[in-house]
């Protein structure tokens, strides 16, 4: 059992253990092992990374590809990456280059950087130029979601891309094989669902650290594993037992890029947050809701429309006519939060200044919040530890559940 | 990211053209017909320098701020560094681009235009969001300023180095349906195509003339400065005048001073007067520093060292690999303008700019300045640096400063670097290595 904070249940005999120990090993695999032994099980086949936060991993995986989500590496030691980017750029395109330059990322035939933020735009543009092999491809998502306008330039977009990955090899992508991975992909997001459920509800049977890199460890595999898996450990988390805790109850915003360390989101369960929502793993949940096959529209519409009109609001992508903020306030009452830890990246502009917005709808709506940034090799976790104490401890003295 | 003009209350001692006082006196009329505009009945737009749409705004018979050229006129003027702290005291974080904060600062202070005269609030946001995100974001936090309608327009980036008939459609198609017809709302009329065909002409009229002062510094000595000056080359092009008399006048005036010089045999104008002697040609990648401009300008110009082209002053177009705004086509050329802007080009399309510089203008070297605001033009320098390099055999230099946030302007080491870039050019050029 932790010995603050944690939930109860956590022995050596806790039902998850071993589920938990198998998404650590995919989120946390940085060489790509998976990734590998999937290509040898499908020789000819093709994999495919695509940087945070939103690619259509549906469309990859119809054509008989393995999306595979690169977000940076984490807290390895970084030789060459740093002298590619200047101090003052976020951490992920330093550590990305890394991979790619250290071969842990030769296994990928392809990369897929979609339009979030300027660093990773120009970042495709670098891939070009190191990796001139393979294919390095940009996804223009629309900011304009008229369906007329930025969802026809969306379709044609996705048309691009997907005649591009078929010309180094992939299967044709057909309307049969799109509806297929699309129900696969469905089946995931209700498994994601139940899982963020289970989060909200019963936040010492699924603490969001584990959360994390369940939803994390999909990012190497096809929907229909990474169903199986959320489901084995939904299963499991479920047999705990133990009583909730008396933490506060918070979503963190702000980290839908380069993700934080796990031993921050534990730092801040230890400081006696319940995570209930994050936009750590945001691509996978970027759709609100299924993306609805329909009779008589064709499936990469779907897809498209699926984007441009259950798009999930975040600091890349234009808000038109909602206030905004108020998509997170509305998250925060549906989860019945106390309140907003907002953790950014360094040096990320999407997210930095997206903040003041957010915080300002939050501080009229009466919520509490409180912020820090990070890095993705952030070590040290004291002065985080001390700040996220302080903010719970003043949430519980002083209310602040939202109405 | 942006460039423009004006006069610098401290830097009057600077020596200047008679084109530099013909745009003086243009940018002083503008900001009085917008202290005017409210009583005049004008309608104000908000909107940005690179993809601009100062053609439709004026045949509607709007008036553009441009919050760009407002904060790096704070900068010259030495407000903005308290503008950036007023910011930030309102909890913008010291990580993001200061062009965002120093006008956020400048709004909280009563929004007062760099002829000290307040600017009126806009009726439109009109958010063309061309080669950078963080525009966007700048707009989303306008848009919480002021009540005012707001109509986007998404400009895909050319990331496969080439302008694509879909993309041109998708601009087109948002131009026809939405931005169009929210700019008529607010004006109060209805677009009149002939009159955007003659402001388009007058454009390219305007334009044609710019790329022959560009052209000019295949000259030598240079006539031109194709960065320091240039950026008050680009001043009427990139702002309220493209499409206007104004800016055909300006452009004759600058073509013919240009030619002068040629024929002269003189160097650019600096702020110490004409060069005396040419030393050293370089290209320039990234924006300048708006806090020390004058300072950062004479490191050059003392050394006898011209910038014979760069690629800052392309971000509010790119006219010199052959865009031309087009009667004939005005939707289309309106949506290849906007697409075609320097930082909404790829990083190997903008390697290959930067070589083609270099070539064409026989420079000895070239100097990236990297400024910390500015992902947009940022990320990728140091690998724009080896490679243009290994392309060229020419040595590059790289710095690191800010657009306007004094903090990051440091002046010696700045000076230093310059200084020793420019020895080792000297010592290539005598044999050494
Ligand atoms: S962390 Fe932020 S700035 Fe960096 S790549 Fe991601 S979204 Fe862009
Ligand atoms: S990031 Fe660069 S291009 Fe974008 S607004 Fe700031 S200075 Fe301009």
């Amino acid at each position: 059992m932790e010995p603050t904070g944690g939930a109860p249940g956590r022995t050596a005999a806790d039902p998850a253990a071993d589920v938990l120990e198998k998404a650590r090993v995919l989120a946390e695999d940085l060489a790509l092992n998976t990734v590998k032994a999937w290509k040898q099980k499908n020789p000819g086949m093709l994999a495919i990374g695509h940087l945070p936060v939103y690619t259509p991993r549906v469309m990859f995986e119809a054509m008989g590809c393995l999306p595979v989500a690169v977000f940076g590496a984490g807290e390895i030691d970084i030789i060459k990456g740093d002298s590619y980017f200047q101090s003052y750029i976020c951490h992920i395109p330093r550590s990305t280059v890394e991979l790619g330059l250290g071969g842990q990322l030769d296994v990928l035939d392809g990369m897929v950087f979609p339009s979030i933020c300027d660093v990773i735009r120009n970042l495709g543009g670098m891939w070009k130029l190191m990796f001139p092999a393979k294919m390095s491809a940009y996804l223009d998502l629309p900011q304009n979601f008229a369906w007329g306008l930025g969802g026809r330039f969306y379709m044609g977009e996705l048309k691009r891309i997907a005649a591009e990955t078929e010309k180094r090899g992939a299967r044709p992508l057909t309307e049969e094989g799109l509806r297929r991975a699309i129900k696969a992909e469905n089946a995931r997001r209700r498994a994601l669902a139940e899982l963020d459920a289970l989060r909200r509800e019963e936040p010492h049977k699924a603490r969001a650290s584990e959360a994390y890199l369940v939803a994390r460890a999909g990012g190497v595999m096809l929907a229909e594993e990474h169903e199986k898996l959320i489901r084995e450990f939904l299963a499991a988390a479920r047999k705990r037992t133990g009583r909730p805790m008396d933490n506060v109850r918070v979503v963190v915003a702000g980290s839908f890029c380069e993700q934080p360390p796990l031993g921050l989101i534990k730092t801040l369960e230890k400081a006696g947050c319940d995570i209930l929502e994050d936009d750590f793993q945001l691509g996978l949940r970027m759709i609100d809701g299924d993306i609805e096959l329909k009779d008589g529209m064709p499936a990469l519409e779907s897809l498209a429309r699926a984007f441009t009109e259950r798009g999930r609001d975040t600091a890349s992508r234009y808000v038109p006519d909602d206030t905004k903020g108020q998509a997170l306030i509305r998250r925060v009452k549906e989860c019945k939060a106390d309140g907003v830890v907002f953790a950014a990246a360094s040096f990320c502009d999407p997210a930095l200044l997206d903040q003041p917005m957010l915080e300002h709808a939050l501080t009229r709506a009466g919520i509490p919040h409180t912020s820090f940034k990070f890095a993705e090799n952030t070590g040290q976790f004291q002065v985080i530890r001390e700040q996220a104490g302080a903010f719970s401890d003043s949430v519980r003295l002083w209310g602040g559940q939202a109405a | 990211m942006t460039t423009t003009t004006t006069t610098v209350k401290s830097e009057k001692e600077a020596q200047k053209d008679r084109s530099q006082a013909r745009q003086k006196e243009m940018i002083a009329n503008h900001f009085k017909k917008l202290a005017r505009a409210k009583e005049d009945g004008k309608k104000v737009v908000y909107t940005f320098v690179p993809g601009n749409l100062a053609e439709l705004i004026s045949a509607l018979d709007m008036l553009p701020v441009l919050p760009e050229i407002n904060a790096l006129q704070s900068g010259m003027r030495k407000r903005s560094g308290a503008f950036i702290q007023e910011a930030e005291k309102a909890g913008h974080s010291e990580d993001v681009c200061t062009y965002v904060k120093c006008d956020l600062g400048m709004l909280k202070k009563g929004n007062i235009g760099p002829t000290d005269e307040p600017l009126p609030p806009p009726d439109l946001l009109l958010l063309s969001y061309t080669g950078c995100f963080t525009f966007m974001k700048w707009f989303e936090l306008l848009r919480e300023e002021y009540k005012c309608p707001v109509v986007m327009l998404h400009v895909p980036y050319q990331a496969g180095g080439e302008i694509t008939q879909e993309m041109r459609d998708y601009v087109v198609a948002q131009l026809r349906d939405e931005v169009i017809p929210v700019m008529e709302k607010v004006a109060g009329k209805k677009l009149d195509m002939k009159v955007l065909q003659q402001h388009l002409a007058l454009s390219r009229t305007a334009e044609d003339a710019l790329v022959q002062v560009w052209e000019s510094a295949r000259h030598r000595p240079s006539p031109i400065d194709g960065y320091f000056g240039g950026v008050y080359y680009v001043g009427p092009i990139f702002s309220s005048f493209r499409g206007g008399q104004d800016a055909v006048e300006y452009y004759k005036e600058l073509l013919e001073e240009t030619n002068d010089r040629i024929s002269k045999g003189l160097g650019p104008m600096t702020p110490d007067g004409v060069m005396p002697k040419e030393k050293y040609r370089l290209v320039v990648e990234g924006p300048p520093n708006w806090t020390n401009f004058y300072d950062f300008w004479r490191m050059f110009s003392r050394e006898g060292a011209t910038i014979v082209s760069s690629t800052y002053t392309r971000v509010g177009g790119l006219y010199d690999t052959g865009f031309r705004h087009d009667p004939d086509k005005p939707m289309e050329s309106l949506a290849d303008y906007c697409l075609g802007c320097y930082t909404n080009l790829n990083l190997p399309s903008r390697i290959d700019l930067l070589e083609k510089y270099i070539k064409d203008y026989q420079a000895d070297g070239f100097l990236i300045n990297s400024v910390k605001s500015c992902n947009s033009f940022s990320v990728g320098q140091l690998l724009i640096l080896r490679q243009l390099e290994e392309r060229t055999g020419v040595p590059g230099g790289f710095i690191e400063s800010d657009l306007v946030d004094p903090r990051y302007f440091g002046k010696a080491n700045i000076e230093n670097r310059v200084q020793s870039y420019l020895q080792m050019l000297e010592a290539r050029r005598n044999g050494g290595r």
